[in-house]
């Protein structure tokens, strides 16, 4: 297998953003996913939230475990420094990285065989301790990359391709991250783009754990009639509660698209979302009430998707930890080292 | 039978219930002796953890400085009436017992060799406190002042322990004097001194009382260490601990408040290593602390780490095992299982600290070799190590001493167009440069996986370029040989074909060893190693021997199966000495097995010559 750049060459024409950098900037190298997985979707969206939000692509880390999802990050943001890390520990890994430097925006990139299935610990802890991270799981309800066994999101009932069918209760992983304290879950589609754009960007924006399930279908292994994971069947059944439009600025921007009620959620930095709900009776911060909402649609077969909850006074493991303000992997030999006169005073009090 | 009559030459063993506060009693009582001048070896002997269970701390008053247990008894505290009848066994004839006179001692259970001091402990604490937790807790302060009256110690001196102990906290500081004198007159009228003696003398010099965990953590509080990341496991908890504890004391920002420093405590021991591999990535120094079963449960980790190139410092404080095996007794039985940690080919630095204060140099040295030879560094602790406090040099520090942060290449050298390639070997030590996170905002991004890569890190299965990068890791190995701390090598008093080789805590009784191996003609050149990859004068040193004994605290020989695989000895050079009952070793036991065995090899001289007179004091 080969390694496939892309032309480095900017069209004059082509669109910058504010900082002056193309969506060519926030680009990796071409894909070897299948052609038609949703996986790529969510690459090329996450390719256009950090186009949108201007964010230096250098100033981003990007970390992944493994799988075909997992992959992933070697195609979008190639300025970034990004780790493949093991098979479902990649939250403790990203962990770590947001410790030794909190400058940095953190992207945890993952599957549902990785997160919900072998890394399901560390999905749950990565959660608990709020870690200021986006966290995108690309839900397929199969092992891509080991060809298509069931993965522990998998509906009950659900047919492999082959015809055997899942008896095991699925996890469903928002449900986890709201029991567990993360201070902002959605549910995307791979196939909804202009859903899924904002909510990138909102996550990314947040400050604490934000979970992100994208409904991502693999075209190889899942994508077949009998499947809940397929195209066909999530866009008959998804329902979204609400369409987000991620406002950077201050000032509200009103868009175009579906009518409805519309509702602003307050950032820790001030920046507002403005929320299009769809079903006027939602409100993405009542935590109890999401996931009775939640829970009673999956009953029905139906996906649930947007902005699901969002807590407004996020705080992150940095605040738990009161660590200073300057990264930790920055601090000097001075700021670090007590000297030889402080062990001088440890030596006389174990004398 | 004569009642034992030695000075500064003695064992005393405190028999205990856990959790009945006697530590800090038994503590104030071994640094006593030491500011008197006199040499202390002591150890906690713990079944387990647990309140209620018996436990054991020893004192080998010893002017000689040695440092290993000497075996046997002379005066028990027999302060556990579940333990007694051991307890008694244990005490050498002529030897002593102090114990709880308030109910009366039935006959029978004494023995006639032995010499009883009964001191009314609870009835003399129930008269002078009134609060039960206290008439429990100066027991212990009461039979330290019966102590200090029979074996002779400076009261004055206990008392101003005592002072700067509850420095601040006056009515604490008057209940525990109370107590101390209350059991130091009240044995004086009635007991006397007895025939075992501390004499003031001068043989402690500047040397600390610390334990190697402490040790270890301010090592890595010194070597720069932000980020801890562990999961509780005896015997390496007190690491993480004491990180803490340190960490509050020299790592707070004085203006603000905040911590130059993280630690969590996470969910076990994958994610710890998960965490210490992220933050090391990122370019913090990290470590995780624990032992045997975190170890094997780390594995995947640590192979991506070496693969990925990644600095990690691994504390490992050996116990019993394998299994949960023998959680609260000491062993080295990790050295194969660290050496080469994980799937596929790979092998790790470790360091072998021998007491607490190598632990603090080699927990500082750690970070510096992670860093620079970009991968996972392990420091062997051991129990014995780790949770017993020593008698041991002071700590030193260089403040001319800067971290060696390796090659990290920095924004002004990508923006001057200096060649970057993640896995480029730019000068033939086998070690390329790597870039952090958010360096520069066009130059030196790479993408770090675990599968394999050309020397730009790009993604590639093609065989020579796997091969090349598996053969610069070698040659990265190769130079770590210089970088880890050598061996200490002696000759022997007279010139000898045989040698003696040891590593870690085994040190402690050693000296005493070879002294008493050389009174009886046996003379061994000695090494002590106290790293791996082996320097090369690890082998040159077994080449400039027929024989060599190398002893080790395992069942399985490990050390010397590294010598054999790695510096291709032949086996039967070296000759296996093992003690791995988890109990820590003696000078006795190392003495007549290496005595036998020399002997059944006709390595002995046929002359015993004076033996020589070295102690560790000098
Ligand atoms: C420790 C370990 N066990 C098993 C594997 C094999 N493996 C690789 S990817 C994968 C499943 C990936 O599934 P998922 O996370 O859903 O990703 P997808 O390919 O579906 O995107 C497995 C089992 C591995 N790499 N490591
Ligand atoms: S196997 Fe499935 S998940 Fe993997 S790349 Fe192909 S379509 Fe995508
Ligand atoms: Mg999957």
């Amino acid at each position: 297998m080969t390694y496939l750049a892309k032309p480095k060459i900017h069209h004059p024409s082509l669109p910058v953003n504010a900082l002056g950098f193309t969506r060519r900037d926030y680009e990796g190298p071409v894909s070897t996913l299948c052609a038609g997985c949703g996986h790529d979707s969510i690459s090329a969206a996450i390719i256009q939230a950090f186009f949108d939000l201007a964010v230096p692509p250098h100033r981003v880390a990007k970390l992944s475990g493994i799988g075909c999802s997992s992959k992933t990050p070697t195609y979008f943001l190639g300025q970034s420094h990004g780790f493949n890390t093991v098979h479902g520990r990649m939250p403790s890994v990203l962990t770590g990285a947001n410790l030794a430097n909190r400058g940095l925006l953190y992207l945890g990139v993952s599957g549902d065989g990785d997160s919900a299935s072998i890394g399901l610990g560390q999905f749950a802890h990565v959660m608990r301790r709020n870690v200021d991270m986006t966290y995108i799981v690309e839900n397929n309800g199969v092992y891509g990359l080991t060809k298509g066994q069931f993965s522990a999101t998998a509906d009950k009932g659900s047919r492999s391709k082959r015809g055997a069918a899942n008896d095991d209760e699925p996890i469903d992983l928002v449900m986890m991250a709201l029991t567990l304290g993360a201070s902002f879950v959605a549910r995307g589609f791979s196939g909804d783009k202009e859903q899924l754009v904002p909510l990138i960007k909102a996550a990314v924006q947040h400050k604490g754990a934000a979970l992100i399930d994208v409904v991502s279908p693999c075209v190889a292994f899942n994508n077949h009639s009998g499947s809940t994971k397929s195209y066909d069947y999530v866009r008959e059944h998804n329902e979204a509660v609400n369409r987000l439009d991620y406002m950077p600025e201050r000032a509200p921007i009103v868009t175009e698209q579906a009518p409805g009620e519309t509702r602003d959620v307050v950032l820790h930095d001030g920046g507002l979302l403005r929320l299009k709900c769809l079903d006027p009776d939602y409100d993405p911060r009542n935590k109890v009430a999401a996931m009775a909402y939640l829970e009673s649609h999956r009953a029905r077969g139906i996906v649930v998707t947007g902005l699901l909850y969002v807590a407004e006074d996020a705080s992150d493991l940095h605040d738990a930890q009161e660590t200073v303000d300057a990264p930790l992997n920055q601090l000097s030999d001075a700021e670090l080292v007590p000297g030889a006169a402080a062990l001088e005073g440890v030596n006389a009090s174990l004398r | 039978m004569r009642p034992l009559e030695r000075t500064n030459d003695f064992v005393v063993k405190f028999a205990n219930v856990n959790g009945s506060g006697s530590a800090s009693a038994n503590g104030l009582f071994a640094k006593a002796i030491l500011r008197m001048g006199v040499p202390v070896a002591a150890r906690n002997i713990f079944p387990s953890n647990i309140q209620g269970m018996p436990t054991w701390y020893e004192v080998r008053v010893v002017e000689d400085g040695w440092r290993g247990r000497r075996g046997g008894v002379d005066l028990m505290v027999a302060m556990n009436p579940e333990t007694w009848k051991a307890d008694l066994a244990e005490v050498e004839p002529g030897g002593y017992l102090l114990h709880d006179a308030t109910k009366p001692l039935a006959a029978d259970r004494m023995r006639a060799d032995v010499t009883a001091v009964g001191v009314p402990l609870t009835a003399l604490c129930h008269e002078a406190f009134s609060d039960a937790r206290q008439r429990q807790l100066f027991k212990n302060i009461v039979y330290l002042g019966s102590l200090a009256s029979l074996l002779s110690i400076d009261p004055e001196l206990v008392e101003a322990m005592l002072a700067e102990q509850y420095r601040g906290k006056a009515p604490l500081l008057e209940a525990n004097r109370q107590a101390f004198r209350l059991g130091f007159d009240w044995t004086r009228e009635h007991a006397g001194p007895i025939g075992l003696r501390v004499e003031r003398r001068d043989r402690v010099g500047d040397r600390i009382f610390v334990d190697g965990n402490s040790a270890a953590a301010l090592g890595a509080v010194y070597g720069g260490a932000t980020v801890c990341a562990w999961y509780p496991i005896t015997p390496s908890t007190s690491l993480a601990e004491a990180f803490m504890r340190y960490c509050r004391k020299f790592r707070v920002d004085k203006a603000t408040g905040k911590h130059r420093y993280a630690i969590v405590q996470a969910e076990d021991e994958l994610a710890s290593i998960g965490m210490v591999v992220g933050a090391g990535w990122n370019g913090a120094r990290a470590f995780t602390a624990t032992s045997g079963p975190g170890i094997s449960l780390m594995q995947e980790f640590i192979g991506l780490a070496y693969f990925a190139e990644i600095p990690a410092v691994l504390f490992d404080v050996q116990r019993g095992s394998p299994s949960t095996g023998m959680p609260t007794k000491t062993q080295q039985a990790d050295v194969l299982s660290a050496a080469y940690a994980s799937h596929g080919d790979t092998k790790h630095p470790l360091l072998f600290p021998e007491d607490p204060t190598e632990a603090f140099e080699m927990g500082a040295q750690a970070f510096d070799l992670a860093d620079r030879l970009q991968t996972p560094v392990f420091v062997m602790l051991e129990l014995d190590i780790g949770m017993q406090d020593w008698l041991t040099a002071p700590f030193r520090w260089d403040d001319s001493r800067a971290l060696d942060r390796g090659k990290v290449m920095s924004a002004e050298e990508l923006e001057a167009g200096r060649d970057f390639g993640r896995y480029l070997d730019v000068d033939g030590d086998g070690i390329a440069c790597r870039t952090l996170p958010g360096t520069h905002p066009r130059r030196g991004a790479y993408f770090t996986r675990g599968t394999s890569k050309d020397r730009y890190a790009r993604y590639t299965e093609e065989g020579p370029a796997y091969v090349d990068n598996m053969q610069r890791l070698l040659r990265k190995f190769e130079t770590a040989k210089s970088l880890v701390p050598g061996p200490v090598i002696e000759r022997a008093a007279q010139p000898t074909r045989a040698g003696i080789v040891w590593y870690g805590s085994t040190g402690a009784p050693m000296a005493e060893s070879l002294a008493a191996l050389e009174g009886q003609g046996i003379h061994l050149d000695r090494m002590r190693v106290r790293a791996f990859p082996f320097a090369d004068a690890i082998p040159e040193f077994v080449a400039a021997h027929d024989r060599v004994f190398v002893v080790e605290q395992n069942r399985d020989a490990q050390l010397r199966a590294l010598l054999v695989n790695e510096c291709g000895i032949a086996p039967d050079k070296l000759i296996a000495v093992l003690h791995y009952d988890g109990n820590p070793l003696t000078a006795r036991f190392i003495t007549s097995e290496i005595g036998e065995k020399a002997r059944a090899l006709g390595i002995a001289s046929r002359m015993p010559v004076e033996g020589r007179q070295k102690s560790a004091a000098d």
